[in-house]
């Protein structure tokens, strides 16, 4: 791995654009520049096209021997199945209103991460090979020859886009070079070019259902130590059902909630809502993953990774489907879901929640409801006990993720939460957040150790952020509703802005919720001592 | 830069040496003719073009709270969940330019805090180039229709109030060349736009103003016969062309015919595109509603993924023991 530099090396980003054409210019793909390679079998596994091995550092990628035919009819396919696509490709003006808005371009100053001219790298062999002022006029059109220097810029450009669609937010024609993204890997993965970390939880979710490879039994054990740590804190023994069939409510949450710290604690403060309430639900070892690698590779493979959700409902024969807090996972819920499968099983019905009776309108073809809309509701009705004090010791602030973000507009139900269980809660700088949040730097799967300094860089106006409300407010907590962001973040605030910690909001929830039954707290959910709650 | 200013002056010359050099019939007449019919024909395959492509995802961006909760105040405009809501957001996108009026500008001071400036000259000129080049286009009204329609007259009265000069300076003229010139210079002084911009992004920019050039030239310093350009172009529109008041004319109105004419048939295959394709895009004209309704794809991939049968045989006997519920008993399995 390289070294990373310091927070003021990092800081001191050139604007300057080099005086060659971008067309002239090559990225250097050296370690640290990308990520590693997915390997043959997990390609194999999964029945991409072309699974072979090759090194990014290596001169020939080993590309199979028609790539350029499978660009071409790749693209053109493309082109036909979506109009966005073909829009995008040919209304661009250049205007550059969406340059600086990318939080690589901010970090890094690589004008090829200005969102206009990544998508450029795919327009100008658009132009060449499918509009004729490019066939005739060549490099005049902007148009430029596909050979294999460009499948490489490509790869290395294509994997520094989190696809977190800020740009589209200024185009004046909502470009959305996310969507430009997401047809450039498809391409890519076309010849054969994944990322390990991307293609090894898409394997494992399509076998084991979440994206470790967590196995059934060893998913069920892992919650019971969960809830063995919530009786420890809370006295209250919770015994959660796992793929029973005929429960009301099926609950799918991102895996990396029940694996990884901080998210577990995130997922602990679900079961013990659940449990306050008396929700009537079941989990699911089989659809145990809501997150969905798929989106980071081609629809085809989001399809199938998100058709379990609705097979285990119909299987279960649940009512509708509270899910987790997750980006990706939403992202595909709001924006592809019904449409790629179809009506929904014939057992389930516009989500209702048992409690207050609130009809989830919004999800009236889904039928699934965010965590937070479905807790927010409980807070307005008053549903919920709740002792904001005991989260006195920590001083809060939000990271909308860019997917539920700008992909559904979660913005409101997330602060009514936090601000209904905590008492301090500060907002980081209005261009920073809500519609115009910034990435983690390392969403749609680049989250891999060995490209830490490309995350640090996209992660730079985030962490600067963050660094404003500590210095200001003296924040020391970031609270989120994304596993990813519970993964990604840790390091984020590590590097800019160091002393805040990370928590998912329903972490937050748990801490306050005053449980029927529940023993004197002394201690938070991470089992920390809460100060001024010690045992007298 | 050079070659699209090279290819514009050019341009500007061959229409000069033509309307000498006696080919008064092919610039006057036969090529306006054939720009227009380009000019349509291609505006509409264009348009068609992307219509025939299917939407199969709906994912409209969003900007401001989804309609969720009947407590929670949505943002209608900015992220509409019906096309009342999507009606109104392209409207103001069409007419405002909306989306241009958020930018921002990033810097860095003091070395380490990234600020984000609001940045609106974009914003205005753009929608100043816009708007005088919609009133130039609709002032010119009056040498295609006989008699004038109040509103065009009007309109002049309007854009001539300022009574400077003799005949009265048009704000819109003195605008719209001020505003191509700031996209102009914004192209060739602001780094990152430098970078980014093409050949094809100056041509049409020059092109406008030697189109807005050769024009004011006409009206302000050669000061053409506006009968004769009038009798001419009525002559024109009513399908009789007559070259014979060209005479009066004078070639500079050759050098604004053809730019014209150059300017209605580059149009439809280039950037200026997006004049039709703004209504088009999907992120800004669809209602973010994917969970409410039902949307179809058209071509609609079959479902492929890896069913619970399969994982229960796989992890059967593991899940049986772990005392997980299963479907088939790992002795009924067996066979
Ligand atoms: S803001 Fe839109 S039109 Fe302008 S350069 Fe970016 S993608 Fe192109
Ligand atoms: S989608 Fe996000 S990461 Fe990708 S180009 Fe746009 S702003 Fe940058």
């Amino acid at each position: 791995m390289s070294k990373l530099p310091t927070p003021e090396e990092l800081i001191s980003i050139s604007y300057n654009t080099p005086v060659e054409s971008w067309m002239d210019t090559k990225p250097e793909i050296v370690p640290g520049a990308v990520a590693y390679p997915a390997k043959q079998e997990t390609m194999e596994g999964l029945h991409m096209p072309n699974p072979h091995t090759w090194n990014p550092f290596e001169e020939d990628w080993n590309l199979p021997e028609n790539w350029e035919e499978i660009i071409y009819n790749g693209l053109k396919e493309r082109l036909e199945k979506y109009r966005s696509f073909k829009l995008f490709m040919d209304i661009c003006v250049r205007c550059g209103a969406c340059a600086d808005k990318c939080h690589y371009y901010i970090g890094s100053g690589d004008p090829k991460n200005m969102p206009v001219l990544r998508a450029e790298l795919l327009r100008s062999v658009y132009r060449k090979d499918f509009t004729t002022a490019g066939k005739i006029l060549g490099k005049l059109a902007g148009a430029r020859k596909l050979d294999k220097e460009v499948i490489k810029e490509w790869f290395y450009y294509f994997y520094q886009c989190t696809e977190c669609r800020r740009c589209s937010l200024f185009c004046p024609y909502g470009i959305d070079t996310a969507e430009v993204t997401m047809m450039a890997r498809e391409l890519l993965h076309e010849l054969g070019l994944g990322l390990h970390w991307i293609m090894d939880p898409v394997s494992n979710c399509n076998r084991t259902g979440n994206h470790l490879g967590i196995t059934p039994h060893a998913f069920k054990e892992i919650v019971e130590f969960l809830c063995d740590d919530i009786e420890e804190i809370t006295g209250v023994r919770i015994n959660p059902p796992f793929n029973e069939p005929g429960h009301e409510v099926l609950f799918i949450t991102p895996s990396g909630d029940a694996f990884a710290d901080p998210g577990i604690y995130t997922f602990m403060g679900y079961l013990m809502l659940f449990e306050e309430i008396g929700l009537d639900y079941t989990l699911s070892t089989y659809a145990s993953e809501g997150g969905n690698f798929g989106l980071f590779t081609s629809a085809k493979v989001m399809k199938k990774l998100n058709a379990k959700m609705y097979a285990e409902a119909e299987r279960l024969g649940s009512k509708w489907i509270l899910g987790g807090e997750c980006g990706h996972m939403w992202r595909v819920i709001n924006q592809y879901m019904s449409t790629m499968n179809g009506p929904t099983p014939a057992c389930m019905e516009t989500p209702v929640s048992p409690i207050t009776g609130t009809v989830f309108h919004n999800a009236a073809e889904t039928k699934m409801v965010h965590i937070t809309e479905f807790t927010a509701d409980l807070i307005k009705h008053d549903k919920l006990r709740l002792d904001p004090s005991r989260n006195d010791h920590l001083t809060v602030t939000f990271h909308d993720s860019c997917n539920p973000a700008r992909a559904m507009g979660l913005l409101e139900e997330p602060r009514e939460v936090l601000k209904a269980v905590c008492n301090n809660f500060y907002e980081m700088p209005e261009n920073t957040i809500r519609e115009q949040t910034f990435c983690c730097g390392a969403g749609s799967g680049l989250n891999t150790d060995e490209i830490m300094e490309i995350r640090m860089r996209g992660a730079l106006p985030r962490g600067n952020a963050l660094r404003y409300v500590q210095e200001k407010h003296g924040v020391d907590t970031l609270a989120c509703i994304c596993a990813i962001d519970r993964a990604t973040l840790p390091p984020l605030a590590d590097y800019w802005a160091p002393g805040v910690s990370v928590y998912g909001t329903h972490e937050l929830v748990a801490n306050a919720l005053v449980m029927k039954g529940e023993k004197k707290r002394t201690l938070d959910i991470r089992q920390n001592d809460l100060p001024g709650m010690e045992d007298e | 830069m050079i070659i699209s200013l090279l290819a514009v002056t050019a341009l500007g010359v061959i229409a000069w040496l033509g309307a000498q050099s006696g080919f008064q019939i092919l610039f006057g007449a036969w090529l306006p003719y054939t720009a227009l019919a380009v000019f349509l024909i291609g505006f509409a395959w264009r348009i068609m073009d992307w219509a025939r492509r299917p939407v199969p995802f709906r994912i409209p961006t969003t900007g401001g709270q989804q309609k969720s909760l009947p407590w929670i105040k949505p943002a209608p405009l900015d992220n509409p969940s019906d096309s009342k809501g999507v009606v109104i957001r392209m409207l103001l996108e069409v007419l405002l330019f909306r989306s241009l009026f958020r930018n921002t500008e990033v810097t860095i001071e003091n070395g380490n805090r990234v600020v984000y400036w609001s940045s609106k000259f974009l914003w205005l000129f753009a929608l100043a180039f816009h708007y005088c080049f919609l009133v130039i286009f609709i002032r010119h009204f009056r040498f295609f229709l006989e008699p004038v329609p109040f509103v065009i007259s009007a309109l002049e009265i309007l854009d001539g109030i300022m009574q400077i000069g003799v005949p009265r300076l048009f704000m819109t003229d003195a605008l719209v060349v001020l505003a191509v010139l700031y996209l102009l210079g914004r192209r060739l002084f602001n780094q990152k736009v430098r970078y980014i911009s093409l050949a094809n992004d100056y041509f049409p920019l020059l092109l406008i103003l030697g189109l807005v050039g050769s024009g004011i030239m006409m009206r302000y310093f050669t000061k053409v016969d506006v009968a004769s350009v009038k009798a001419f172009v009525m002559s024109l529109v009513t399908l009789q062309p007559n070259t014979e008041i060209l005479a009066n004319i004078g070639p500079m109105f050759f050098v604004h015919l053809f730019f014209l004419s150059v300017l209605l048939m580059y149009f439809p295959f280039s950037k200026l595109m997006h004049m039709g394709g703004v209504f088009m895009s999907p992120t800004r004209n669809l209602p973010n509603d994917s969970r409410a309704k039902l949307h179809v794809n058209p071509w609609n991939p079959a479902k492929e993924y890896r069913t619970y049968e399969e994982y229960e045989d796989e992890f059967r006997d593991a899940m049986y023991e772990a005392g997980l519920p299963v479907v088939k008993l790992p002795e009924d399995a067996e066979e």
